[in-house]
C-alpha cells in the first residue's frame, strides 16, 4: 500500500515536471506544422538550415562579397563608399611580373616573394607534419607504456596561444636565448638561429609543427583505432609481415582521415601567420615573410598600406585553397572509388 | 513585492549610474617609452578627484597598436577620445579641433604654436593638440667601455665613419659582441641621411626621388651591418617597415654606440642604474650636417570622441603649465611649452648621467637641419620612412642589391602618392 502511495507520488511529479516542458516544446508544433503544410517537406529542411546558413552567410560569404568589392578600389579612404572604383587594377599590379619566378621582377615584389615562401613552407612542412603525425600515432597507438601520458603530451601545444608558442620559441631559440646557452654549456658554437634564413626557415617549420601536430595525431589516432582488429589478426594468421601490413590494411583504411588530415593541414599551412610573425617578424629580409603576413602588412600595418591590394591578395590567395582543396578532394574520391572497385 | 521592487530600483540605479560613467568618460591611447604611463595616470587621478563628473580611462597600449591599429580605427571613424601619436601629420584630418572647447585658445598658441601645424592640415590654424615631449635623434655611448678601452669617446666634429672606426677598436678591445647599432625606423636613419645632403621633399611638396644623400648614407649603413659593426640582427630581424629598437642591446652592455634619441634617456638611466656609464652624443657628422632628426609625440584629441567638451578640459588640465613641467620633470622629457621652457625644468632623477645627456642632446638640437625641421610637419615623411627601412633592409638581407632596393623605395613612394590621391 505504502509502495504504491510512493508510486503515485512519483507519478505526479514525473507529470508536474514534465507538463511545462511538454508545453514548451508544443509550442513550435502548430507553426511548423502550418509552415510544412504550405512549403512541403523541402521546406522543413529549409527551416531547419536556415540559422546555420544565416550565421554562414553573415559572417563568411558576406564579408567575402565585401572583400571582392574592396579589392576593386583605391584610395586613401577605409570605408567602401568613400573609395575609388579601380576595377582590376589592384589584381593587374599583383600579377604584373617580367618572370614569375623572380619575384624582383614583379611590380609587388613583396606577394611574389611571400607566395614563393608560402609555396616552400607548404610543401616542407605538410609532408614533414603528416609524416610526423602519422609515425606520432601509429607508436601512440600501440600498448606503450604511460599511453595517456605521452598523448597528452603530444596533444598540449595545441592548446596553447599561437603567440605564446612564438614567444616560447623566441626565447629558446634568440641570440641569447636557452638553445645557445646549452650549446655554449656542451662547447658547441653558438647559431644566430633566427637571423639565419635557413635556420629561421627551419624554425618557423619546427615550430608550427610542434604547435599542430597533436591535432592531426588525435585525428590519425581516432583513425588507426576505428580499424577492425580481426583484419591484423587475419594478416598475422596469413603470416604477413608489419611492413605490408602498414601499406596494405592500415594505410588505405586510414585514407579518409588522411585526406582530412591533408586538407586541414594544407589549409593551415597557407594561412601560417601569428606565431612565425611572432617568432621571426618575417625576417631574416623577408626569408619568412608569409601570405598572410604581406595581406596583414599591406593592408594595416604598414606605413604603405592599402586596403585593396591587401583584398585583392587575399582572394588570389583564396581562390587557391579552393582550387588545391578540390583537387584534393577528387583525389579522394577517386581513390574510394578504386577501392571500391578492388 | 518589496524585495522585487528593490531590486528593480537597484537595478535601475545602476543603469543610470552606467549611463552617467559613458557620457563623462574620455579615453586616452598611451604608449610609454619609460615611466610616463604611470606619471600619466598619477595626474589623472589627480585631476579625476577634482573633476568627479569625468572618468578618465588611460589604456596603455605599444607603440605599434598606435602605429598599426590606431590608422584603421580612425578610418573606421571610431578609436579613442585622445591618442599620443608620432605620426601627427599624416593623420590631421582626424584631429578635433578644440579651439570651442579650450578655456584660453591663445594660451595654447602662445605655448604650443611652433609645433602646432605638426598635427594639423596644411592652411588650417586649429588646435588639436600639443606636444609630449620634443624628441631628437641622437647617439649614446657607453663611456664605461671607451675608458676601458682607454679610448677618447669622439667630438661633435666627428663624422660617421671615424664613430664607426672608433667604435669598432672599443668593441674589439672590449670583446663586446656589437660595435653599434641603430633603431629599425625609417624616421631613425633620416637624420644621417640629411647629414650626407639627403633632400625628401620635391619642389611641389611631394616627395623627390631618392638622392645622393640618402644614397651616401644608406650604402654606408649596408656596408657597417655586412661588417658587422652595426648589429644586424636589429634591422634584419624582421619585414616590412616593423619597428624595432636596439635598447636592450645597449642596456645589456651589448654595444658600445646605439643611436636612438632622447626619449631614451630615462629608460636608460632606469635599466642601467650605476652598472656602466653612459653618455649621449649628438648626431654624427655626414658631409653636410650634423644632424638629428626631431619630432616627438603629441597628444590629440580625437574628432569622433562623444564628449567633446570633457576632452577639452581634460586638454586643458594636461597642457597647463604646472602639469607640462611636472610631467616633463619626471618623465625627463623635454617639453614643446614654450612658458615652461623659459622658466626652466629640474628633471628629477638622482643619475647624473641624466642631466648630462639631456644637456648633450638640447646642444646637439643647436645643428639641426633645416630639411629634418621641416620633416614632422610632412604629409609623407612617413610613406619615405617606410620605403628606406623595408628596402634598406632587404640589401642587408642580402635579397636586394642597393641599386635594386633606390628603385623600389622610389616605386613604392610613388605607388602610394599615386594611391593616396586618386
Amino acid at each position: 500500500m505504502g509502495n504504491n502511495a510512493m508510486d503515485g507520488a512519483k507519478k505526479m511529479i514525473g507529470v508536474a515536471v514534465a507538463a511545462p516542458v511538454k508545453f514548451v516544446m508544443g509550442l513550435p508544433d502548430a507553426p511548423l506544422r502550418l509552415w510544412q503544410r504550405l512549403t512541403g517537406i523541402n521546406g522543413m529542411a529549409v527551416f531547419f538550415l536556415a540559422p546555420n546558413m544565416i550565421v554562414f552567410g553573415v559572417f563568411v560569404l558576406l564579408p567575402l562579397f565585401i572583400n571582392v568589392a574592396y579589392s576593386m578600389t583605391g584610395g586613401a579612404a577605409l570605408f567602401l563608399d568613400n573609395r575609388v572604383f579601380v576595377g582590376a587594377e589592384q589584381y593587374e599590379r599583383l600579377l604584373s611580373c617580367e618572370n614569375f619566378a623572380d619575384p624582383n621582377s614583379c611590380v609587388e615584389d613583396g606577394f611574389w616573394i611571400a607566395a614563393r615562401n608560402t609555396l616552400f613552407f607548404v610543401i616542407i612542412q605538410v609532408s614533414a607534419m603528416i609524416a610526423v603525425s602519422l609515425i606520432t600515432a601509429l607508436i601512440l597507438n600501440r600498448a606503450i607504456r604511460g599511453r595517456s601520458f605521452w598523448r597528452s603530451v603530444f596533444f598540449f601545444p595545441v592548446l596553447l596561444s599561437p603567440v605564446v608558442v612564438g614567444l616560447i620559441w623566441k626565447w629558446i631559440l634568440q641570440r641569447q636565448g636557452l638553445l645557445n646557452y646549452l650549446l655554449f654549456q656542451f662547447g658547441i658554437e653558438q647559431q644566430v638561429w633566427l637571423i639565419d634564413r635557413f635556420w629561421a626557415f627551419a624554425a618557423a617549420i619546427l615550430v608550427s609543427m610542434w604547435a599542430h601536430m597533436g591535432f592531426y595525431t588525435l585525428i590519425l589516432l581516432a583513425g588507426l583505432q576505428a580499424i577492425p582488429r580481426d583484419l591484423y589478426e587475419a594478416a598475422e594468421m596469413d603470416g604477413t609481415g608489419p611492413n605490408r601490413t602498414f601499406w596494405r590494411i592500415t594505410l588505405p583504411l586510414l585514407g579518409p582521415n588522411l585526406l582530412v588530415v591533408i586538407v586541414l593541414a594544407l589549409i593551415r599551412a597557407v594561412q601560417i601567420f601569428d606565431e612565425v610573425y611572432v617568432l621571426t617578424g618575417g625576417g631574416p629580409g623577408t626569408a619568412t615573410m608569409y601570405l598572410t603576413q604581406y595581406i596583414y602588412e599591406v593592408g594595416f600595418a604598414s606605413a604603405l598600406r592599402n586596403p585593396g591590394l591587401a583584398s585583392a591578395a587575399s582572394i588570389l590567395m583564396g581562390g587557391v585553397l579552393v582550387i588545391l582543396t578540390l583537387l584534393q578532394l577528387l583525389a579522394g574520391r577517386r581513390g574510394e572509388k578504386k577501392a571500391e572497385r578492388e | 513585492m518589496t524585495k522585487a521592487k528593490t531590486l528593480l530600483a537597484t537595478l535601475a540605479f545602476g543603469l543610470l549610474a552606467t549611463t552617467t560613467a559613458l557620457a563623462g568618460e574620455v579615453r586616452i591611447m598611451w604608449y610609454s617609452d619609460g615611466v610616463e604611463g604611470e606619471v600619466l595616470q598619477d595626474l589623472m587621478d589627480r585631476f579625476m578627484v577634482d573633476n568627479p563628473d569625468i572618468d578618465v580611462i588611460i589604456d596603455n597600449v605599444s607603440y605599434s597598436t598606435v602605429r598599426e591599429q590606431l590608422p584603421v580605427q580612425l578610418e573606421a571613424g571610431s578609436g579613442p577620445d585622445i591618442a599620443r601619436v608620432t605620426d601627427l601629420k599624416a593623420q590631421s584630418e582626424h584631429w578635433l579641433d578644440l579651439t570651442p572647447y579650450v578655456e584660453d585658445a591663445d594660451y595654447w598658441r602662445d605655448n604650443f604654436g611652433d609645433q602646432a601645424d605638426w598635427m594639423r592640415p596644411d592652411g588650417s590654424d586649429a588646435i588639436t593638440g600639443f606636444m609630449t615631449q620634443i624628441t631628437l635623434t641622437g647617439g649614446y655611448a657607453n663611456k664605461t667601455l671607451f675608458d676601458q678601452a682607454g679610448i677618447e669617446i669622439p667630438g661633435p666634429e666627428a663624422t660617421w665613419d671615424e664613430w664607426m672606426e672608433i667604435v669598432q677598436q672599443v668593441a674589439t678591445s672590449q670583446q663586446v659582441p656589437f660595435p653599434a647599432a641603430m633603431d629599425r625606423s625609417g624616421h631613425r636613419i633620416s637624420g644621417p641621411n640629411i647629414s650626407f645632403g639627403a633632400n625628401y621633399v620635391g619642389a611641389d611638396g611631394l616627395p623627390a626621388p631618392i638622392d645622393d644623400g640618402v644614397k651616401a648614407m644608406v650604402s654606408r649603413f649596408v656596408e657597417w651591418n655586412a661588417q658587422g659593426i652595426m648589429n644586424p640582427e636589429v634591422w634584419v630581424s624582421a619585414s616590412g617597415t616593423t619597428y624595432r629598437a636596439a635598447a636592450d642591446d645597449f642596456i645589456n652592455g651589448q654595444l658600445v654606440y646605439y643611436y636612438s634619441g632622447n626619449w631614451q634617456i630615462s629608460n636608460l638611466s632606469t635599466k642601467i642604474g650605476d652598472t656602466f656609464d653612459w653618455v649621449a652624443t649628438g648626431s654624427p657628422c655626414g658631409t653636410a650636417a650634423c644632424s638629428g632628426m626631431p619630432g616627438g609625440a603629441g597628444l590629440v584629441a580625437v574628432k569622433y570622441t562623444k564628449n567633446p567638451e570633457d576632452v577639452g578640459k581634460v586638454m586643458d588640465y594636461l597642457a597647463s603649465a604646472e602639469v607640462v613641467k611636472e610631467f616633463s620633470e619626471r618623465t625627463l622629457f623635454i617639453p614643446a611649452h614654450r612658458g615652461v621652457i623659459a622658466q626652466g625644468l629640474q628633471f628629477q632623477s638622482d643619475d647624473p648621467q641624466v642631466n648630462a645627456a639631456l644637456s648633450g642632446f638640447v646642444a646637439a638640437s643647436a645643428s639641426t637641419d633645416p630639411n629634418a625641421l621641416f620633416l614632422p610637419g610632412w604629409k609623407w615623411a612617413g610613406t619615405y620612412y617606410g620605403a628606406l627601412v623595408s628596402r634598406t633592409s632587404q640589401v642587408i638581407a642580402g635579397e636586394l642589391t642597393l641599386e635594386e632596393a633606390y628603385e623600389r623605395m622610389d616605386a613604392d613612394i610613388a605607388a602610394k602618392v599615386a594611391e593616396i590621391s586618386r
